[in-house]
């Protein structure tokens, strides 16, 4: 297919842009395969407008007289109009970008065809192999080895090829336990606890059905990582209503008498589409200004999102607690697996583990436990919050868990090697990017695309050094310690960097930001300078030494 | 008054938000003071509390455990003790309402406070604030504008300061004849003078206007404002009431100015809910965040109920509309609420506040509300209430005016010189009863209390705090002129440093403010050091190390330092913490009330210090120890 095809009038001129922030500027508007382009031509030649149309979430058509006016809403919450004289203009133009926008195929969309402005340094793709994260925890513990058993995908279609899995059970009993397990997702090892070798596994729900059809190498398989005498605790992401009901569907839970050793927990997180309402709700709430101020707490409240943040914090809290203070093992499970349970398991790292906290240690976070464990990153992040045909898979799954990361990093600001902006530019690019790194639903269809030879990774173009400098957050101080956030009403607040960013000027919390990085790079010049002075002093000192010694 | 009690022994204090064990201490009873002692900590742990400040003390029905004793204080402090002994409860309780609740005003904490220093230091004290100084800062007297003593012998208003500034044009019997047709007497005055365009923001009470009443001199005392300003050829009245409130005011005599009898006035009306509307919304929200383990949805329903941020986002409303119109129409104001001493007060300082980055200083601020709210009359006494009295007199309308600045701050982080902790100290202080500036209601009654013969000013004592209480993030006087703030609903945000400042739980656990302020005293010990070992090389016409070079550079041009690695070096910091400096009596300092407090604060002072940063963190992770999987 060409996407000439689809553009039907490449361009327009005395095209008006109205957006955020910015004085109405008129100029020439270009269709490209991928971009949509605006540029006023003027004497700068300053580009406008540059929006990639996997950006466009929604857009909305009005007429008045020949002039026609196109409302585009995006992915990243922005929202921006075109007005395009010649209402033939703007239908072929509003139909263009519809289609361009919603293209099926996934080979046609842009990251096949970014070609990088930058030298590659370090390739992304290769950045967070699963042997390397499995070296790292060969140096602490030899309980564990990296099974191949999915080297096809055929154990388990969202499962990556390699998963860390105990010693002591072989790939035959793993087949086994896959057909106990929904989606074949048995247990697999999430995080390893150095300070006590306790660890955190993940699943998804045992298909048990309604009558307690049972697997001995299942229970065997975790029961491996409990240490003698000691019980360990599975967190349920569902209700305990809910996790019965799934039994009638061929689902079901860990039953106590076939897992004595365990003690099951159901904290309750919602999931898919109830997510997807809440931030339909909550963009709206934020985006209509004329909300009076009861209106707004209202419909803040009304949009549950905040909810969802201190049920997801407060599980992920659960699971780290179980981990470092009560010392036991913990696998966390809901239907699938590939949605709370990650939610769950990557955050209770990020109390747990200082690694975490760092930019590359996020990073592969996001890799391990997001992209390699299967989360289905273009269902859920194939619409934003102005999609209005409601489909079924689309959910903010992932945006939630960059919103409680924020959240405690709120809580604990010189703990986080990375700012604000680092999670600003995941949440961008799992919903629209130039990098291949977010496309596909598991490495499997990765590996079919050929992502890794076709693409740009994200991680490629994040950890150059001039990039890197900007997520940097200038408080941070290693420590290695566990941080528990708070998941008081109370401590929890709007994400104003993300659904307030086009509502309102930032002007004067930038040059706070500003500021405070001045005052810090100051003291660490004077600091550098200090020691500078006194080791010249020193060295003058030896050498006035030296002349009166000789 | 002595009222020393023998300890009460066995006296536990429970945390309202954890399932910790409580802590188990004495209680003693000073005259100025309850004091528990924790003896089940490690280390000594106090926790102080002033009797002006308890609100409420209840008696709770006896548990197996012991009386409960709830203590509800006026700087949202909530202490939960829980007594062995019924009858010791009961003594404490009723000691406790006697104390807490003095009758006289001589028995206020102000009066008995000696800081011990001499007798000139402490009238050197109150000459701190002239009010004097901040009219000539904005030009008055002029052509237009005098400071008059009319009202010396409180001929003119009794509420009001013996000094007033009026229009020159108002001649004294404009001034008396305008007197008897408002409200207790208090004629229009300035409170404001915007020098750039002769703009002026000027107070009063409602008008004694009933339905047709009117009133030569105070249209004349109008007119002359209006003509003070000969840039604009009209003035704003605006009252700051609900129209309803203002028109069933009329009934009684009293009401608002009707646009036909005064000359080229354009009249409005901003509806900012009365004081007894306020104390309930305060109330309300107090409920809501004392709630054991809200859900969200509890919370901001809870939120939203109170009304609470829909008040503030009224008065905030109010104060940028007067900066509008005085900044961009250049008109003149006139404002009023009922008597003018609550809502006008609110009004007319945070329009200041705008306007002027002066009042944005530690000296400006402390300016403002020696003269918005002490010298106008704001009833102090009677709004925190002091002495034991009407309790439908008692409401939150400072509290708001600081939530106001605070907002501010919020969302200009850059603007100010001081931090959140002045604004909680002097929140305080308002009804501490410590220092004199805020007893009685109005200057002549601190005049009769002998306010500024026997008791001390706050100012100086907070003067000397000042490290304390900076804003590393000031950019100093001339970086923003006026400040526009944004008053969408949600640029609003819950208070919880004030209204949930004792659970420090909630707090964030790591502080920025004190990050920075280390870096702040880091940063002149380091310079001291450069310019003694510069001073200390012989050969200063050598080669210098490049960092050097760079200094300069570094302070203006953050693009550069944004590009610059980060320099990851440990560094050597040798800080001590900056020395605590109390005020006398309010220990605040060794405030343990969640029990951890003391501890984490001292901690996060030394933050640079790594080995005490792993004690602090210990301590956040060894609270979690104790709340044994409060999570689920």
């Amino acid at each position: 297919m060409e996407f000439a095809e689809l553009i039907k009038t490449p361009r327009a001129d005395n095209v008006v842009l109205h957006r955020p922030f910015y004085p109405a500027v008129e100029g020439t508007l270009c269709l490209t395969g991928h971009h949509l382009i605006l540029s006023s031509r003027r004497q700068d030649n300053a580009e406008e407008l540059w929006l990639l149309h996997s950006n466009i979430d929604s857009i909305e058509k009005r007429f008045v007289g020949s002039l026609g006016t196109i409302i585009i809403k995006c992915k990243d919450l922005r929202i921006i109009q075109l007005d395009i004289p010649g209402m033939e203009e703007c239908l072929n133009i509003a139909s263009s970008i519809e289609a361009l926008s919603t293209l099926d195929s996934v080979t046609l969309m842009y990251p096949f065809f970014y070609r990088p402005m930058f030298e590659v340094v370090e390739d992304g793709w290769h950045s967070f192999l699963p042997e390397r994260e499995f070296e790292l925890l060969s140096s602490v513990t030899n309980e564990w080895r990296l099974s191949y058993v999915n080297k096809e995908f055929s154990v388990c279609p969202s499962y990556p090829p390699a998963v860390t899995v105990p010693k002591s059970i072989d790939d035959e009993a793993l087949r086994r336990v896959a057909t106990f397990r929904h989606g074949g997702r048995f247990p697999v090892l999430s995080y390893y606890h150095k300070k006590n070798g306790m660890v955190m596994m993940r699943s998804s729900q045992p298909l048990t059905g309604t009558n307690g059809r049972r697997c001995k190498e299942d229970s065997a398989l975790i029961n491996a990582t409990l240490r003698a005498g000691k019980r360990g605790y599975i967190i349920d992401t569902r209700s305990l209503n809910v996790a019965q009901q799934a039994r009638a569907k061929g689902g079901g839970f860990e039953q106590e008498v076939q897992y004595p050793q365990w003690r099951r927990i159901h904290k309750s997180v919602e999931r898919y589409n109830i997510l997807q309402e809440s931030l339909i709700k909550l963009v709206e709430a934020c985006n209509d200004q004329s909300h009076n101020m009861d209106r707004w707490l209202s419909k803040l409240e009304a949009s549950n999102w905040l909810t969802h943040i201190k049920e997801i914090l407060t599980a992920a809290c659960l699971a780290a607690q179980c981990i470092d203070r009560e010392g036991a093992s913990v696998l966390v499970h809901g239907t699938e697996g590939t949605d709370s349970t990650l939610q769950i398991t990557s955050l209770a790292q990020i109390i747990l583990d200082p690694r975490c906290r760092t930019i590359r240690g996020f990073e592969a976070l996001v890799e391990r436990e997001w992209l390699q464990a299967g989360h289905p990153f273009q269902q859920r992040c194939a619409q934003s919050a102005y999609s209005n045909s409601k489909q079924k898979w689309e959910s903010p799954v992932f945006f939630l868990f960059l919103d409680c990361v924020w959240q405690t990093l709120r809580q604990f600001p010189c703990s986080f090697e990375f700012n604000e902006h680092f999670l600003i530019v995941l949440f961008e690019n799992a919903y629209a990017s130039q990098f291949g790194t977010f496309l596909g639903n598991n490495e499997s269809e990765r590996c079919k695309l050929k992502l890794p030879q076709k693409t740009m990774s994200l991680w490629s173009w994040v950890n150059q050094p001039y990039e890197l400098s900007k997520f940097k957050n200038p408080l941070f101080e290693a420590n290695s310690l566990v941080i528990w956030p708070s998941v008081a009403p109370q401590s929890l607040q709007l994400w104003e960097g993300v659904f307030l960013r086009w509502n309102r000027s930032s002007k004067f919390l930038d040059e706070a930001c500003e500021e405070m990085n001045n005052i810090i790079e100051y003291n660490k010049e004077l600091q550098a300078k200090v020691n500078a002075l006194r080791r010249q002093l020193a060295e003058l000192e030896t050498d006035d030494g030296m002349q009166e010694s000789s | 008054m002595q009222h020393f009690f023998l300890p009460v022994e066995n006296v536990k204090l429970l945390d309202r938000y954890t399932n910790r064990k409580p802590a188990n201490g004495t209680l003693y009873l000073t005259a100025t003071h309850l004091i528990y002692v924790d003896a089940s900590a490690e280390v000594r742990k106090e926790t102080w509390i002033l009797h002006h400040h308890i609100a409420t003390v209840e008696k709770l029905p006896l548990t197996t455990s012991g009386c409960p004793l709830l203590i509800h204080c006026k700087n949202f402090r909530v202490a939960h003790f829980v007594i062995g002994h019924e009858r010791d409860c009961h003594e404490v309780y009723t000691s406790l309402l006697k104390l807490s609740q003095p009758v006289k005003p001589e028995e206020l904490y102000a009066f008995s406070y000696n800081p011990k220093m001499p007798k000139d230091n402490r009238e050197i004290g109150w000459k701190l604030i002239d009010l004097k100084v901040d009219y000539q800062r904005m030009g008055i007297p002029n052509d237009f504008w005098e400071i008059t003593d009319a009202n010396k012998d409180y001929e003119v208003c009794n509420t009001y300061p013996p000094e007033i500034v009026v229009p020159k044009a108002a001649n004294k019997a404009t001034v008396l004849g305008s007197s008897k047709f408002r409200s207790r007497g208090r004629i229009p005055v300035l409170s404001y003078l915007y020098k750039e365009n002769n703009a002026a923001i000027c107070r009063c009470s409602q008008p004694l206007s009933g339905f047709s009443a009117r009133c030569l001199e105070d249209e004349q005392m109008l007119q002359a404002i209006r003509q003070a300003n000969p840039g604009s050829p009209f003035m704003y009245v605006v009252d700051t009431r609900p129209k309803l409130n203002a028109m069933a005011n009329r009934a009684a005599g009293k009401g608002y100015e009707n646009e036909d009898n005064y000359d080229n006035i354009r009249f409005k009306f901003i509806g900012i809910e009365n004081i007894h509307v306020m104390r309930s919304s305060l109330q309300k929200l107090l409920e809501v965040c004392e709630t054991k383990s809200p859900s969200m949805s509890d919370f901001l329903t809870g939120l939203e109920n109170s009304g609470w941020l829909r008040h503030i986002k009224a008065v905030m409303d109010a104060g940028v509309f007067l900066a509008k119109a005085v900044k961009e129409e250049k008109a003149s104001v006139l404002v009023h609420c009922s008597d003018g001493w609550d809502r006008t007060a609110q009004v007319c300082s945070l329009a200041s506040l705008l306007l002027d980055p002066f009042y944005r200083t530690f000296k400006g601020l402390m300016v403002l509300i020696e003269k918005e709210w002490i010298a106008m009359g704001h009833k102090f006494s009677h709004r925190c209430g002091h002495l034991d009295g009407d309790l439908k007199e008692v409401s939150p309308v400072f509290t708001q005016f600081t939530e106001c600045v605070w907002q501010l701050m919020q969302q200009f982080p850059c603007a100010f010189e001081f931090n959140e902790r002045f604004l909680l100290e002097i929140h305080d202080h308002v009804y501490s009863c410590q220092f004199g500036n805020f007893l009685g209601t109005c200057h002549r009654e601190r005049e009769a209390l002998k306010i500024f013969e026997k008791t001390h000013s706050l100012w100086p004592f907070l003067l000397q705090k000042k490290q304390e209480f900076r804003n590393p993030l000031y950019k100093g006087f001339t970086a923003y002129k006026e400040l526009k703030p944004n008053t969408l609903p949600f640029s609003f945000q819950f208070w919880c440093g004030m209204y949930n400042r004792f659970d420090k739980g909630m707090h964030p656990k790591q502080c920025v403010l004190d990050h920075l302020l280390n870096c702040m005293s880091q940063k002149m010990k380091l310079e001291d050091n450069a310019t003694d070992l510069e001073n200390k090389l012989p050969f200063l016409d050598g080669p210098l190390p490049d960092e050097v070079c760079s200094l300069s550079k570094i302070v203006n041009a953050s693009v550069e330092s944004s590009k610059t690695p980060m320099l990851n070096t440990p560094q050597d910091y040798e800080s001590e913490p900056p020395a605590l400096l109390t005020n006398g009596a309010i220990v605040e300092e060794v405030d343990i009330m969640p029990d951890q407090d003391q501890k984490n604060k001292e901690n996060f002072v030394n933050h640079h210090d790594l080995p005490d940063l792993h004690s602090t963190m210990e301590v956040i992770e060894s609270d979690a120890k104790k709340e044994k999987l409060q999570y689920q």
